[in-house]
């Protein structure tokens, strides 16, 4: 079984040197399916673990691959753990990727920088299927950091670029932010449990409760607190949790490709799968668990808000991300992990259906992002608007589609939580329904449907993109549609996850939520009966009026209400407060210390200082070598001698 | 007294050697004029034959045959496999290297196959006679090889430097030789390690023995201050010498080593330790710190095999078996670095141009990504930059030395290995950041761009699964 | 009568005489080979006279194996000599710097 999965990672990683290496001499087309050869191959074999573990319910597979070294007590490997939670992620991973690299064929057929691109999004694929299957945290951190590589290496891909550069560094930034609390995190694992491999964390993890320490005195923590909140700082910066969202949007720079593999359906949902996989360590703390869910809650509702003023076609589906990203920790935050789970798989889907229909369009349009100058374009692209079309739904979470099962199992989960916040958390979601109904639709209507506002030179070149393009559309809605159907009573209520995910049984909601759920149509007409439903509705009833029936009223109300929109255009002030003022803090602080400390002390003194020595000593000691044969030989006996009056002469002086 | 048949069979290898080397040499004189490539084939043949039989006639047990002055033991094996792997892809790039500067001749290979003799002698003895013949075999024959480009005037003076030093330290190494010869009564070093530890108090002429025998091993190991033939023959020489002088030698010389301190005199152990850790200490100073002087590359290199030999030395000085085993990861590790670091030499040179000046690496990344790539590689890897193996080669005798409770010398081995950084990142700074010149296109073929890749790719393979080989050093020295 | 210490010392003296005829000579390379020579010959007289007070042949058969050696030795040497020779048209010690450093 291991050298099966083994090449589940490999295979990509080859794929990707052959691109990157030899993408000269293959070419375009070799470069392209040797990336996607190397992807299939990990789909299938994902696809057989899924089947073999979660379908069949085999055993859990757990194997160190091999022991990389010893640092003292502790063993650095690299080892492969495939439960039915890894198994879920590594399938919808490898097919989302194994999507979006066909996609790619089609969407930088005339970059300069294709081979480059495959050799990046493979390498991609590589790094997150490592962080997925990994049985430690070190490879877990490996994987997240090189995730976090590839994606800055793929905004800045168009790095002629002045925003994509700019994109670039603010992701790097922020993202050191998370970072830094997760390797804390790591290191208090390490610290306390002396171990990295999940396996032994996790059993030790009940020994927690009631362990405090005191970082500052007369302040006791509570060391699971500690630690949960530190690895959630990571998944903050991972999965753009507010405050540290900033930087998604502006990843929109990246080509759209990026935008749905790593932007939307992989990347960023790592830290939702962090968490879900230290859920026995989140158990521990309540406190955590309360955190998680106050930010998710936050970021579902404000950051979709945001949404609505966007003009950019891809920065709207960019704060949808985030939103839909805050409900997935709000599940977290209410102990329903398995609905976490279950919303990122059918959000996984979605999601990167509504990007891949956005580049669409974008080609289309020959790379203008702008909504403002689209409209109608319904007829010209009809397989683009019936895939979007079932994205949106299943966004909105439309009875029967898979984003309702996802997002009203969570809400019910909230509902029921006992979590501190989580009547907060509960308005915010739903509220947050409405929100997300009124800006997917404002977005489709848009698009797709009212005057061609597109001039002429534009309109004369629109058709359907080509069959790469729409084929993945084509396949990625299909799971749009069914998965919710197919998932909801295993992943939720059955046992899916068998035994990968824990939960305490006073914080069970799932188990409660699963006592009156009565099968998938009951659930549809169980939503008949509650608020977010007709939230929804109404949301697309509005845009559709907005949009549709009084096209004058948006700009209307914008100045009505100018206040309102200004702050939500300029983003709640985040960008303008990090930028402005702790940037400008930061700044003076760090040209402050460089000045004294760097540049007097350490360069001055330390580095350039003892680099000088070293190359004057340097120079001088050469003088040594003459290049004459007698001095050499006159070192050699000059060493002889040395060392026989140390071992021999003194020696027998000291025995006489 | 009777004659006794000896036991051929563990010397099985080192006979097919020189059979197949006076073989090579009669096929050069009949049809290296027409053939040329006959001789380089064949040298090959008889070196995978060589390893092969190695490989097979692995000793289960320490066999000593030949009366006493001959023994197979699984280090021997060992080193004998690495040195002709390493001389293999040495005559590879050679022959690329002589070819293109029209210099192809026969005699070339048939040195190297009697050098490589004289190693497998070196490692396999048991008495000091066969230590010295095999030595001995092994230096005249790289002195040859020094002088083999005889319109270099260069080559002639590294020839003569070397020849006179290495006459020098031979001559010493003699003289050690006889004073231990005189103490004990005996050439073998079984019987030399018993009559120390029958003796009680230690015989100060022995210690006397010991210093010269020790500079002499020294010197050929470019240990400083025995180490200034180094750089001179290393710039000196034609570079695929060079890169044989740089490589399966120290794999040799570190046999010798262990056969003549751990294996001949243990039991004045306290005294060598304390010799060697001198040694060491001035090894990695001079070695690091003269390094960062230099503009040509060979030089360069030259000065960190000094260094190298430094931190080689270390396990030693450690003095257990997991020091020894540590110290033969590190030369084995060494030889595959230096190889690929010359053989980068040989790689981008072309006919009438060295490419050994750190000016001609300028800009590489521009003209060839992936040779820049590997020479990254390589770089990181000597400077001991995780992951690559040369990483774990140093972290291997650190931990030694510092298990031995000598941690003031890991201290010490660490900042001058920080210092020797500076050079080794100066290289990729010149092959990433900075603009090429003009530069001549580069003519090497698909075979030894393969074989440099291999190189490479062995040192970051090794970097990543480094138990494997620290396991087999471990077994074989039992 | 002649005893072990008169002998050593005898190659001890051949000895320093040989290794300060390298370092101290300036002139001419084939006085280094010669005192090469000499060198090898204080070990050969160490050598014998340790073979005849401990009565063992080894030392002496040692010395042949020498013998042979310094005559390669010697071959190799003289050769490195005429191409020295020939390619620069001195065969002065004091000329042999051209790389250092």
């Amino acid at each position: 079984m291991t050298d099966l999965y083994v090449w589940v990672v490999l295979a990509p990683l080859i794929g990707s040197v052959i691109a990157g290496v030899f993408g000269k001499s293959i070419g375009r087309a070799g470069a392209h399916w040797a990336c996607i050869l190397g992807v299939g191959v990990s789909t299938l074999i994902s696809g057989a673990a899924f089947g073999h573990i979660v379908l069949e319910g085999g055993a859990a597979f757990e194997s160190t691959l091999y022991h990389w070294g010893r640092v003292g007590d502790l063993t650095l490997e690299i080892g492969f753990l495939v439960d039915p939670l890894s198994a879920t992620m590594m399938f919808v991973v490898s097919f989302v990727s194994l999507m979006v690299h066909i996609y790619t064929i089609g969407y930088m057929r005339d970059d300069p920088g294709y081979q480059r691109f495959f050799s990046y999004i493979a390498l991609f694929t590589f790094a997150m299927l490592m962080l997925c299957m990994s049985n430690n945290f070190l490879q877990l951190f490996f994987g997240w950091e090189a995730v976090g590589v590839v994606s800055y290496l793929l905004i800045g891909f168009w790095f002629q670029r002045e925003s994509a550069i700019r994109a670039n560094l603010k992701a790097f930034l922020v993202n050191r932010i998370g970072d830094l609390g997760f390797l804390l995190g790591v290191a208090a694992v390490l610290f306390y449990f002396g171990t990295l491999r999940y396996s032994e964390v996790f059993e030790l993890a009940p020994s927690l409760q009631g362990a405090t320490l005191s970082i500052f005195p007369g302040a006791d923590w509570s060391v699971a607190s500690l630690i949960c909140i530190l690895l959630f700082m990571g998944a903050m910066g991972k999965s753009a949790q507010f405050p540290l969202h900033v930087w998604l949007p502006d990843s929109m720079e990246g080509p759209t490709p990026i935008s749905a593999l790593i932007h939307a359906a992989t990347m960023v949902t790592a830290g939702i799968f962090m968490v879900a996989r230290m859920s026995p360590l989140f158990e521990q703390s309540e406190t955590a668990l309360s955190v998680v869910l106050v930010v998710g809650a936050i970021t579902a509702l404000f950051m979709g808000l945001l949404g609505l003023v966007q003009n950019d076609i891809k920065r709207v589906v960019a704060y949808s991300t985030l939103s839909q990203l805050g409900y997935m920790a709000v599940a977290l935050g209410a102990s329903a992990y398995a609905a976490a789970i279950f919303h990122l798989v059918t959000h996984a889907f979605f999601k990167a259906l509504l990007f891949l229909a956005a580049g669409s369009v974008i080609i289309a349009l020959h790379h203008n992002q702008d909504m403002r100058s689209m409209g109608g374009l319904r007829k010209y692209m009809p397989v683009t608007w019936i895939t979007s079309l079932l994205g949106s739904l299943a966004l909105i979470g439309f009875p029967g589609f898979a984003g309702f099962f996802s997002k009203d199992a969570i809400i019910e989960a909230v509902h029921l939580s006992e979590v501190p916040g989580h009547d907060f958390a509960y308005w915010c979601v739903v509220i947050g329904v409405f929100v997300t109904a009124l800006y997917s639709f404002r977005l489709y209507f848009l698009v797709f449907h009212g005057k061609e506002r597109m001039d002429e030179h534009a309109r004369e070149h629109l058709h359907e993109s080509p069959w790469v393009v729409t084929v993945p559309l084509v396949l990625l809605a299909i799971p749009s549609v069914l998965i919710g159907w197919i998932g909801i009573e295993p992943m939720l209520f059955g046992d899916h996850f068998g035994d990968s995910l824990f939960v305490l049984s006073e914080h069970d909601v799932l188990a409660r939520l699963g006592d009156s759920y009565r099968g998938e149509a009951a659930f549809i007409g169980h939503a008949f009966a509650t608020p977010p439903l007709y939230l929804a509705l109404a949301g697309v009833a509005c845009a559709w009026y907005f949009y549709m029936v009084r096209p004058d009223l948006p700009a209307l109300c914008a100045r009505r209400l100018a206040p309102v929109h200004s702050v939500l255009v300029h983003k709640y002030g985040f960008d303008l407060l990090y930028e402005e003022v702790l940037a400008r803090i930061g700044r003076g602080l760090g040209s402050l210390f460089w000045r004294i400390g760097d540049r007097i002390l350490i360069d001055g003194m330390l580095v350039n200082g003892s680099a000088r020595v070293v190359g004057w000593f340097s120079s001088l000691i050469r003088q040594l070598q003459t290049g004459f044969l007698y001095t050499y030989a006159f070192a050699m006996i000059i060493g002889l001698v040395a060392l026989m009056s140390l071992f021999v002469f003194l020696r027998m002086q000291g025995h006489s | 007294m009777p004659f006794v048949t000896p036991e051929f069979l563990p010397a099985l290898p080192e006979i097919l050697l020189a059979v197949m080397a006076c073989l090579v040499l009669l096929v050069d004189l009949y049809f290296g004029r027409r053939h040329p490539s006959w001789v380089f084939l064949l040298a090959q043949a008889s070196l995978v034959l060589c390893a092969l039989l190695c490989i097979a006639l692995y000793p289960e047990e320490p066999t000593t045959t030949f009366n006493g002055t001959f023994r197979s033991d699984g280090m021997s094996a060992v080193l004998k496999v690495f040195m002709i792997l390493v001389t293999y892809f040495v005559l590879f790039y050679s022959k690329f290297y002589l070819d293109v500067r029209d210099l192809f001749k026969g005699e070339y290979f048939v040195l190297s196959l009697f050098a490589v003799l004289g190693m497998m002698i070196l490692v396999s003895a048991a008495s000091l006679l066969t230590l010295y013949l095999g030595l001995e075999l092994m230096a005249l024959c790289l002195y040859a090889l020094v002088a083999l480009n005889r319109e270099s005037s260069m080559a002639s003076e590294a020839a003569m430097k070397y020849f006179v030093l290495g006459a020098l330290a031979s001559g010493t190494l003699l003289y050690g030789m006889s004073l231990l010869y005189g103490v004990t009564g005996s050439l073998e070093l079984d019987r030399i390690r018993e009559y120390q530890s029958v003796g009680g108090e230690i015989d100060i002429i022995l210690v006397l023995g010991l210093v010269f025998i020790v500079v002499g091993v020294a010197f050929k190991l470019g240990a400083a201050p025995f180490h200034m033939w180094v750089p001179d023959v290393y710039e000196g020489a034609p570079t695929s010498v060079t890169l044989f002088v740089g490589t399966a030698p120290k794999i040799a010389a570190f046999g010798m080593l262990m056969r003549l301190l751990v294996d001949g005199l243990a039991g004045v152990q306290g005294d060598w330790i304390e010799m060697l850790t001198i040694l060491s200490v001035l090894s990695m100073a001079v070695g690091n710190i003269i390094a960062i002087a230099q503009t040509n590359l060979k030089r360069m290199l030259a000065y960190s095999t000094i260094a190298h030999v430094g931190f080689l030395l270390l396990g030693i000085i450690a003095g257990t078996r997991a020091g020894y085993a540590a110290s033969m990861f590190y030369v084995i590790v060494y030889a595959l670095m230096g190889l690929g670091a010359f053989g980068m030499i040989i790689v981008l040179g072309s006919k009438g141009f060295e490419s050994d000046r750190l000016d001609d690496f300028r800009g590489l990344n521009e003209r060839s990504p992936w040779l820049a790539f590997l020479v990254l590689v390589l770089m990181l890897s000597m400077a001991g930059v995780p992951p690559f193996v040369g990483f774990w080669a140093k972290w291997s005798v650190l931990r030694e030395v510092v298990a031995a409770d000598q941690v003031w010398l890991a201290t010490v081995a660490v900042v001058l290995a920080v210092i020797g950084l500076f050079y080794y990142l100066r290289v990729v700074r010149l092959v990433y950041f900075e603009e090429g010149q003009e530069a001549a296109p580069l003519v090497c073929g698909t075979d030894v761009k393969v074989m440099i890749s291999t190189n490479a790719l062995a040192i970051l393979a090794l970097g990543v699964y480094p138990s494997a080989l620290l396991a087999l050093c471990v077994t074989a020295l039992g | 009568m002649l005893s072990l210490p008169h002998f050593l010392g005898l190659g001890a003296i051949l000895f320093c005489l040989s290794v300060a005829g390298i370092f101290l000579n300036r002139k001419n390379v084939i006085i280094l080979l010669m005192a090469i020579e000499l060198l090898l010959l204080s070990v050969n007289m160490n050598f014998i006279a340790f073979s005849h007070f401990h009565g063992d042949l080894a030392g002496q058969i040692f010395v042949f194996f020498i013998l042979t050696v310094a005559a390669a030795e010697a071959a190799i040497g003289l050769a490195i000599l005429v191409v020295l020779f020939r390619s620069r048209q001195t065969i002065n010690v004091d000329d042999l710097n051209t790389m250092k450093g």
